[in-house]
């Protein structure tokens, strides 16, 4: 189980804390959304999450231990922004071998065309380094994957038939995901459940559920049946005098 | 032959160009082997010859052959220009990896060296240091390579922090890779390109301010055939009409001087993904 615990956060002592005493659990097979206003450190909690920032308070866990220090992170971060994830002087094909040999069955679900693989980051578009960014992340060790605005620079066709191939791969693999989006309707038919932290002060109640328009849930109907089909509310505490 | 030059993809045409720097390059110095002595001895019945078909850059007032005193004082400078380069290309290395790697007091104290390098005027430090030197080709080369490499200094620095705090570096660790497996595979490509053109675009900043340095009378001793002292010496005999002591040295300085640029441009297009295809 991938944990938070109390889990704080502020860049630099003279700013504010971007959150505080957050709690969160993801367990195995388990897809968790993350919603909530620009700016408010959804992206930073990834990265939290994902050992690429120490805590400013609490800790994370998984299975009950600190993420290790060396190693093959289990808890492995997908970049909004693939062309920044990748070294711009490596072909795909070397990007790919970082993580190890990729998945020959991997490559062909996610429409990797073998002949990406001599290119340059710079001669491959969004979509294309994305999907080589998320074969990497899917090194067999890893066991948590938190895709941050994943697919957001992709179009609708693109980004269903990626989802589905992640989807499947989680269920196979009992991956624990999640999923940090603005786009509610995805968030709603991906995921058992949503979260949204991070609202504007005190105004808890304004959580995705409730806001969520009518025709979203006609469309996209959130899993009842799930066991998870829940949503957790967190208010942050008032701001010190 | 020459639609043939054309058609030719650009990778192919700055390789050629390349190729070509370098054949210039080393046909200076095996002139400037070939020629041996002849551009030291004195042959007074030829001297205050215009250039002609045998001598292609003329002679001076006691008959030495100008263009063997050119090759000579061409190869002199391009050995100062490399010996200087060198030096300050490796100061400019190990203080831009030390300012990026080893926190922020060593960061403040190389930056602060580098403005007050960057701040001085050029050719003042160069005069100082070389004076106080001793002067000679030794003289010279310390005085370039120790005011040179606050630029390359900058970019080094600039580089290797930009790549620590980049996502991919940071992603390779989090995918389990140690520290050196990292400055190998994920630095070194990124700061040896760099490195390399620096160094290459040091030389003609070497090889101007060596022959300055000459020609004020701050740097090899006036025996020497070097450009610096052939241009100086021209310019006693320059109203008496022997226009080709100056122009001949000087141009063939300023063309070798383009020819660095030319190199170290074309070797930077060929070394960046960006543009390697091209």
């Amino acid at each position: 189980m991938l944990e938070a615990r109390n889990l704080a956060y502020r860049y630099g002592k003279q700013h504010s804390w971007l959150f505080n005493d957050l709690d969160l659990r993801i367990t195995p097979g388990e897809i968790v959304g993350l919603s909530g206003p620009s700016g408010r450190g959804k992206s930073t909690l990834a990265k939290l999450l994902a050992g690429y920032l120490p805590p400013g308070r609490g800790s994370v866990m998984v299975d009950g231990r600190p993420l290790p220090e060396s190693g093959h992170c289990p808890v492995q971060l997908l970049f909004q922004h693939p062309e920044l994830a990748v070294n711009p002087r490596w072909k795909a094909g070397d990007i790919l071998a970082e993580a190890g040999p990729p998945d020959a069955a991997l490559l062909r679900d996610l429409g990797i065309e073998p002949s990406w693989l001599a290119r340059y980051p710079h001669e491959l578009s969004g979509g294309e380094l994305q999907r080589i960014c998320l074969v990497r992340a899917l090194a067999p060790r890893t066991r948590y994957l938190l895709c941050d605005e994943m697919t957001s620079m992709l179009d609708a066709l693109t980004q269903a038939s990626i989802w589905r191939t992640v989807l499947d791969i989680a269920r196979s693999r009992e991956l624990g995901l999640l999923v940090i989006s603005h786009d509610q309707a995805l968030l709603g038919k991906l995921c058992h459940r949503t979260v949204c932290y991070f609202q504007s002060d005190h105004r808890s109640s304004a959580c995705f559920p409730a806001a969520k328009p009518s025709f979203v849930r006609k469309a996209f109907p959130v899993r009842r049946d799930s066991p998870a089909a829940r949503t957790d509310t967190w208010a942050p505490p008032p701001p010190p005098a | 032959m020459m639609t043939n030059f054309l058609v030719l993809d650009l990778r192919t045409r700055t390789m050629m160009v390349i190729f070509g720097c370098l054949l210039l390059f080393s046909g200076i110095f095996l002139g400037a082997w070939l020629y041996g002595e002849q551009g030291q001895t004195t042959n007074l019945p030829l001297r205050k010859l215009p250039p002609g078909w045998d001598r292609p850059f003329g002679t001076d007032w006691l008959g030495r052959d100008m263009f063997a005193r050119t090759l000579k004082g061409l190869r002199i400078s391009l050995e100062i220009g490399l010996a200087a380069a060198t030096c300050s290309a490796s100061i400019a290395l190990v203080f831009g990896l030390a300012a990026a790697t080893m926190g922020r007091l060593v960061d403040v104290v190389v930056t602060w060296l580098c403005d007050v390098g960057m701040a001085t005027p050029h050719l003042v430090l160069l005069i100082l240091i070389s004076f106080a030197c001793g002067g000679g080709a030794k003289g010279v080369i310390i005085a370039v390579a120790a005011s040179h490499w606050p630029a390359l200094t900058r970019v080094i620095r600039a580089e290797v922090m930009q790549l620590r705090t980049s996502d991919y570096i940071k992603l390779s660790r989090r995918l389990g890779r140690s520290s050196a497996w990292i400055a190998r595979h994920h630095l070194l490509p990124h700061v040896a390109p760099q490195f390399l053109v620096g160094l290459l675009l040091l030389f003609p900043h070497a090889i101007l301010h060596a022959a300055g340095l000459t020609f004020l009378g701050f740097g090899m001793s006036p025996h020497t055939p070097e450009i610096g002292t052939l241009l100086a010496e021209s310019m006693r005999y320059l109203s008496t009409g022997m226009w080709w002591l100056a122009v001949a040295p000087g141009l063939t300085l300023v063309l070798s001087v383009m020819a660095f640029d030319v190199l170290g441009n074309n070797v930077r297009a060929l070394l960046d993904p960006k543009t390697l295809r091209e």
